[in-house]
């Protein structure tokens, strides 16, 4: 072989990304002394200038030859140094953290986060306490009404008239009027109970309630139960407020053309389950939940195949796809009406049953007579 | 004769039998316990006789009437296919076993005592379950197949015999779900594997009785003379997210049908013992009312349901539990936090003592 030209490949081992003829910016601010920058403009003014530094000027003409030359000789050695490994450290951590909840909960911002996580690590590990229905009342305080109380506040504006007529302990018995395609008024119901009188209602569900996957472990979880009998007398004697909604799916699914019209109060199984526990019927009469969801048609069909008991149709579902399924936002009107008393009953009375009747219709008209009344003062559905 | 009661245990190979055998021949009352199985028990028996007796065969009679036996306990109904040695097997044990023993027990005219331990799978699980069962409820689906069918036919026999034979006290125990470090039974090897499967959006209530509560009830029932069903069970319930979270137990939710496959998959691998009609009662969950248990039987459980869940799951280690670790961990810079003096600074504009002084370095070192 004859003399090879050698062409030096990138830097020679200098460091940074230079073009060969200079080093690069970052390898230049490596070097001791930081000089300052030889921008193009700064190099324009050196070259009147008699330059002090012999490096910063070879490259500066332009024209030289690839050689290297001058650069090596005033370079010290380059040294790397470790940055702080672990990024950010724990102490800015643990600063920002502070920071942040300070921000969250104010300046006594230490017990409430301790409360936090404390709470945190309960649910973690289990450490809390459901009842045998599977009512777990830190959750359902903590997160379901804190969810819906904005709800029913601020969307609906419930206005809640003859609270005084809950009982404030023991068992007693609320029946409601059901509407509005999705059960939304039990849960607005459950709120507005809680809110005013710090009584958790439990309401009594159906079976597809409990069939229906997520939704049965949070009607558990928020205090439900199944709409039988031997629950509804289990939960009364227990002196629970128990809320049933004896209309059930004729209720909730009918057209919005008999909207207020009260359907068929089923077998009237919660008015034995009363008088059989001798607790008092309070009438619920709700107004505005039938327009949240104004249900105008239906799909048989399709219903039955996913064995729903209707699958709605409003003037914007499905038409508006996941925006149909924003409820309206109606005024609420809430009465609860004079407690009905059943413990002047005797005991054979709950099977007797045209007793049993005529309470059930008692109750149903009472509901559907304040219904009308309620209606008659509201100004408009939205206002 | 001897003087005291001569018991009849059945089931006494496996371990809950032998261990109550043995505890009840230590009882005052009395006098001797039999031991019947098909294989010899495992470990020691103690004042206990053993008699090898199949009780599907009409031998049993003769052991009842050679030994003039006044008490018989019933704790041969298998629940677990593998140990029986496969299903058939287990429901000819379960069912013609008992027929077998209780026909048996119906021409011996010693017989003045009958403790049969059933359980609470009698109820069934369903959507349409009331939520706390007495004695009295029916299941509101008819069990179909399993063990909860077998155990329906075995409570039929019993309340056929006790029509039959109304000079005999008849007591029969619904256990819920025994559990303990020494239990294995579908409910315990479904809480020993290492990621435990649930049913996606079911959370079932899950009610258990501590093994040695179980043992305490049948000597109890065996004792006393009170006749009729009682559901016995610990205090409370547990969910089953909070039992998993309590073991300290990863899971994985599946939907109903892969757990179904899931479990029938390692029944045949011999991992778990999961039978498909447990799917059921991990889907809806069962709670039973245990007044009577009270104040007609007058038993107290020594354990709560969470105790007992407690004192099974201090045996396992734990496969999760890293969102308890993680918590822990913070707690504990916080106090450490709290101890060391913070700035007292107003909660808008915070100069972090230890901000800027790494900053700087950072800056100069990207030039």
């Amino acid at each position: 072989m004859g003399d090879a030209e050698i062409i030096p490949i990138g830097t020679r081992g200098r460091p940074g990304r230079g073009t060969g003829k200079q080093p690069s910016s970052a390898a230049r601010d490596l070097a001791a002394g930081r000089r300052a920058r030889p921008t193009a403009t700064e190099k324009d003014e050196t070259l009147g200038e008699p330059t002090p530094e012999v490096p910063a000027a070879a490259p500066a003409t332009g024209v030289q030859p690839v050689e290297p030359g001058p650069a090596p000789a005033p370079r010290p050695p380059v040294t790397t140094e470790e940055r702080d490994a672990r990024g950010v450290p724990l102490s800015d951590w643990l600063a920002a953290f502070q920071h942040a909840a300070r921000e969250v909960f104010g300046d006594q911002w230490e017990p409430q986060l301790a409360r936090l996580l404390a709470f945190l690590r309960r649910r973690v590990t289990g450490d809390y306490v459901v009842d045998e229905y599977g009512f777990d009342e830190e959750v359902t305080q903590r997160f379901f009404m804190a969810a819906l109380r904005p709800v029913a506040e601020k969307w609906f504006r419930i206005e809640v008239r003859g609270i005084e007529n809950i009982p404030a302990d023991g068992g007693a018995l609320v029946v409601s009027n059901h509407s509005g395609t999705v059960p939304v008024d039990g849960l607005m119901t459950m709120v507005s109970i809680h809110d005013h009188t710090g009584r958790y209602l439990r309401p009594l569900g159906a079976d597809l309630v409990f069939r229906t996957p997520l939704l049965s472990t949070l009607a558990r979880k928020g205090g439900a139960t199944l709409a039988c009998n031997e629950d509804a007398e289990r939960m009364l004697r227990g002196g629970e407020l128990v809320g049933v909604w004896p209309e059930g799916f004729k209720g909730i699914g009918k057209p919005y053309s008999d909207r207020y019209k009260l359907q068929r109060f089923g077998r009237g199984g919660f008015v034995s389950a009363a008088i059989r526990t001798g607790v008092p019927i309070v009438p619920l009469s709700v107004v505005g939940a039938e327009e949240i969801y104004p249900l105008v048609g239906n799909i048989p069909s399709l219903a039955r195949l996913l064995g729903l008991p209707y699958v709605p149709i409003t003037p914007f579902f499905p038409l508006l796809g996941p925006l149909g399924l924003l409820p309206l936002p109606s005024k609420w009107l809430l009465e609860f009406g004079e407690p009905v008393r059943t413990d002047e009953y005797d005991a054979g009375a709950a099977d007797d049953p045209m007793l049993v009747f005529n309470v059930t219709d008692q109750v149903r008209e009472s509901i559907q007579q304040s219904l009308y009344t309620l209606l008659m003062q509201r100004q408009s559905v939205f206002r | 004769m001897t003087s005291g009661r001569v018991v009849l245990v059945t089931g006494v190979s496996r371990d809950l039998g032998r261990r109550f055998a043995r505890s009840l021949a230590a009882e005052p009352s009395v006098g001797r316990v039999i031991g019947v199985d098909v294989v010899p028990p495992r470990g020691d028996l103690g004042d206990v006789s053993f008699v090898r007796a199949d009780i599907r065969n009409p031998v049993i009679a003769k052991v009842i009437a050679k030994e003039d036996v006044d008490t018989v306990v019933h704790m041969s109904v298998i629940a677990t296919p593998a140990s029986a040695g496969g299903r058939g097997t287990m429901k000819e044990l379960n069912v013609i076993g008992t027929m077998q023993l209780l026909a048996a027990c119906q021409k011996a005219t010693s017989v003045q005592h009958l403790v049969v331990k059933s359980t609470t799978t009698v109820y069934g699980a369903s959507n349409r379950d009331p939520a706390m069962f007495t004695e009295d409820m029916e299941p509101r689906r008819a069990p179909r197949s399993g063990y909860a069918k077998d155990v329906a036919e075995i409570e039929g026999y019993v309340r056929g015999f006790a029509r039959r034979r109304s000079d005999v006290r008849v007591t029969q125990l619904r256990c819920a779900n025994v559990i303990g470090p020494h239990v294995s039974s579908p409910i315990t090897s479904y809480f020993r594997l290492p990621v435990i499967p649930t049913v996606v959006g079911h959370d079932p209530r899950l009610q258990f009785l501590h093994e040695d509560d179980l043992l305490a009830v049948l000597r109890h029932a065996t004792v006393e003379d009170v006749p009729g069903t009682f559901n016995v069970a610990g205090d409370g319930v547990l969910m089953l997210s909070q039992a998993v979270r309590r073991l300290r137990r990863a899971t994985v939710a599946m939907p109903a049908p892969a757990v179904g496959g899931l479990g029938s998959v390692l029944r045949r691998a011999r991992v778990a013992d999961f039978s498909p009609e447990q799917l059921a009662f991990l889907t809806y969950g069962r709670g039973v009312d245990t007044t009577r248990m009270r104040a007609v039987l007058g038993f107290e459980p020594a354990y709560t349901t969470a105790e007992a869940f407690a004192d099974f799951g201090r045996s396992l280690p734990p496969t999760g539990g890293h969102a308890d670790r993680v918590l822990a961990a913070v707690e504990e810079q916080l106090e450490r936090g709290a101890a060391r003096p913070l700035p007292a600074a107003p909660a808008s504009v915070v100069p972090h003592p230890a901000r800027p002084a790494t900053a700087d370095p950072e800056g100069a070192d990207h030039g």
